[in-house]
């Protein structure tokens, strides 16, 4: 798909809308890491993904891993503006018998192709499909959507250190650098240092990007598809909420919903007009 | 002497022998000697996958590759594949992929490595999650019977292996061998003894001891502890009205616990468990192990005879 920048921006600001619709209506959610996301989201799966919609098990597709499976409204809104599901199915986040389970979850819906829910998983994950896609020589391609605060999960590192000894140069991550974790700042629960450093001390290819910004994020996608003879990390610097005022750098976001009130003044924001 | 062998070996010869099934791929974890899936990346490297000393990573390799048409067969010692559990509950149970794990080194049985080493707790874990097939096979044929049937089954499995060498029970007998279903060994009305893994061969010695003293057991290798075979189960229940279960595991959630549930749902009958009681071993060989668990034939008959006194 072809689509200029404004159109990606616009693209991801109707996904903002339905992010905050989804955790507003459930009252429970994910709504700061969704937003972090959702620009990269939005703009790998309309600009890059070559996946079929009406055929969400095609044997070729590209295949993408939520590995922060918690921000699920935000993978939902992108299916949804994929075609992958239909906007009605948004409604069924944390439903009974929903297709938007909680978490993604690939028994669940159509179009995921992981079942997310516990951090430290999705790159080991994507690490067998791309060996699988190397084995079935495809051209098929696999991104994996990492968190900053998932970094500290001990496993990420043994996928790590595996990906780059196995040059799976069909492995593309990106990590959502939003800086707040569960309980506070990342900065105070469990520093980090140098995060790009020890990608690039497990073999990894690096690049950095503000991920709101719609033409660093081409552009970083771009490193990520010319990077073909070893693995390949995006790292996206990202607000925590963004687009959302009082949800910015807020760490009462990354697991709240809003009120009736703060709702009003989130669509008011992102330029939605409540009927 | 009887033909003696590992199961382990089994299983290493097996997955040479589900080798032309183009979709199998094996993973390891720095144990490929021990687990004997060496033999298997000595021949196919293509399709073997060093994870290294890495056991979360490689279990959620095998589920993407699962999710991408493989089947793929991950081992490693059976107490380490316990680092990896919330990775096959969550990341295999959960999404039904079918991933074969393999736990080698399972047991007090094996040896001199010590308590660290000789996992007793993993049939029981496993048993716990939605979706995954368990098992503990016997013998060398059975387990390579058991895991040849495996890429055709669709499900997770896991299944333990030993370190150490058993007596070969089932040459020509591989038509017998099906997952899911416990096979009868030997016939007798007065007590059922239920086993599996190492204590199938000492549950056969036992009989012997208990013939001697004109008590006619059956013993039943009951090498599949998920799906139970809760018919036979049923049957023994009748037709003995007393059970003994063995297994070199922990008495709390293995076999006895797998058919203490089945008995108290179902037809009751006096149920007897030897097992680990619930406390951890110590280096020693095999065979002193299974002594000073109380593991062995000696208690297996002290326990059939108490099966039988307690019937009403």
């Amino acid at each position: 798909m072809t689509l200029s920048i404004s159109e990606l921006e616009e693209f991801a600001r109707k996904c903002r809308v339905e992010i905050v619709k989804m955790v507003y209506r459930a009252q429970a959610g994910h709504p700061g890491g969704s937003l972090s996301e959702i620009d990269l989201i939005s703009a790998l799966y309309a600009t890059r993904m070559r996946v079929r919609p009406d055929q969400p098990k095609w044997e070729d597709r590209d295949r993408f891993i939520l590995s922060k499976g918690h921000a699920s409204p935000g993978m939902y809104a992108v299916l949804a503006e994929m075609g992958f599901i239909d906007h009605e199915d948004l409604h069924s986040y944390r439903v009974l018998g929903g297709k938007c389970q909680g978490h993604v979850d690939m028994k669940w819906c159509p179009g995921v192709d992981f079942s997310a829910g516990s951090l430290g998983m999705g790159l080991s994950f994507g690490l067998g499909c791309a060996v699988a896609a190397r084995l079935d020589n495809s051209e098929r391609r696999t991104f994996v959507m990492i968190g900053d605060g998932e970094i500290q999960e001990g496993s990420v590192w043994e996928a790590a250190m595996a990906a780059a000894h196995h040059e799976v140069g069909n492995l593309k991550v990106i990590l959502d650098r939003n800086r707040i974790q569960n309980d506070d700042f990342c900065e105070a629960q469990m520093r980090m240092f140098d995060i790009p450093a020890k990608w690039r001390a497990f073999g990894w290819e690096v690049k950095e990007i503000d991920g709101h910004n719609m033409e660093e994020v081409m552009s970083g996608l771009d490193f990520l598809e010319a990077t073909n003879d070893k693995p390949a990390i995006l790292i996206a610097h990202t607000i925590k909420g963004a687009g959302v005022s009082f949800m910015e750098n807020n760490p009462s976001f990354h697991g709240a919903a809003p009120n009736d009130e703060q709702f009003a003044q989130a669509m008011l924001e992102l330029g939605e007009v409540i009927v | 002497m009887s033909e003696m062998a590992a199961t382990r070996d089994g299983y290493g010869q097996a997955l040479l022998e589900i080798a032309d099934n183009a979709k199998v791929v094996v993973l390891e974890a720095d144990l490929g000697k021990s687990t004997k899936s060496l033999h298997f990346k000595n021949k196919y490297p293509a399709r073997s996958i060093s994870c290294g000393i890495g056991e979360q990573n490689m279990l959620l390799t095998a589920a993407g590759l699962a999710s991408s048409g493989y089947i793929p067969f991950a081992s490693t010692f059976a107490i380490f594949t316990e680092r990896a559990f919330e990775q096959m509950r969550n990341g295999v149970a959960r999404p039904d992929l079918a991933v074969h794990l393999c736990g080698s080194h399972g047991g007090t049985h094996t040896g001199t490595d010590g308590s660290s080493a000789q996992s007793i707790e993993d049939l029981a874990i496993y048993r716990t999650l939605p979706n995954v097939v368990v098992m503990h096979p016997s013998d060398y044929v059975s387990t390579l019977e058991l895991t040849k049937q495996l890429p055709a089954l669709n499900k997770p499995s896991y299944m333990r292996t030993a370190r150490n060498k058993t007596p070969v029970m089932y040459r020509g007998r591989e038509s017998e061998i099906v997952i899911g279903k416990g096979i009868t060994l030997r016939q007798g009305t007065d007590v059922a003894i239920i086993a599996c893994g190492v204590l199938v061969s000492e549950s056969m010695k036992a009989a012997e001891l208990l013939a001697e003293k004109g008590i006619n057991a059956t013993v039943v290798d009951m090498h599949t502890l998920k799906p139970l075979d809760g018919d036979l189960i049923d049957s023994l229940a009748s037709q003995c009205g007393a059970i003994v279960t063995a297994e070199d595991h922990n008495v709390i959630g293995g076999l006895g616990g797998a058919v203490a549930e089945h008995l108290v749902t179902n037809k009751y009958a006096p149920l007897e468990m030897v097992g680990v009681a619930d406390r951890f071993g110590e280096s020693g060989q095999s065979d002193e192990m299974l002594e000073v668990m109380k593991l062995n034939s000696k208690y297996i008959e002290q326990a059939a005879q108490r099966a039988i006194a307690r019937k009403s």
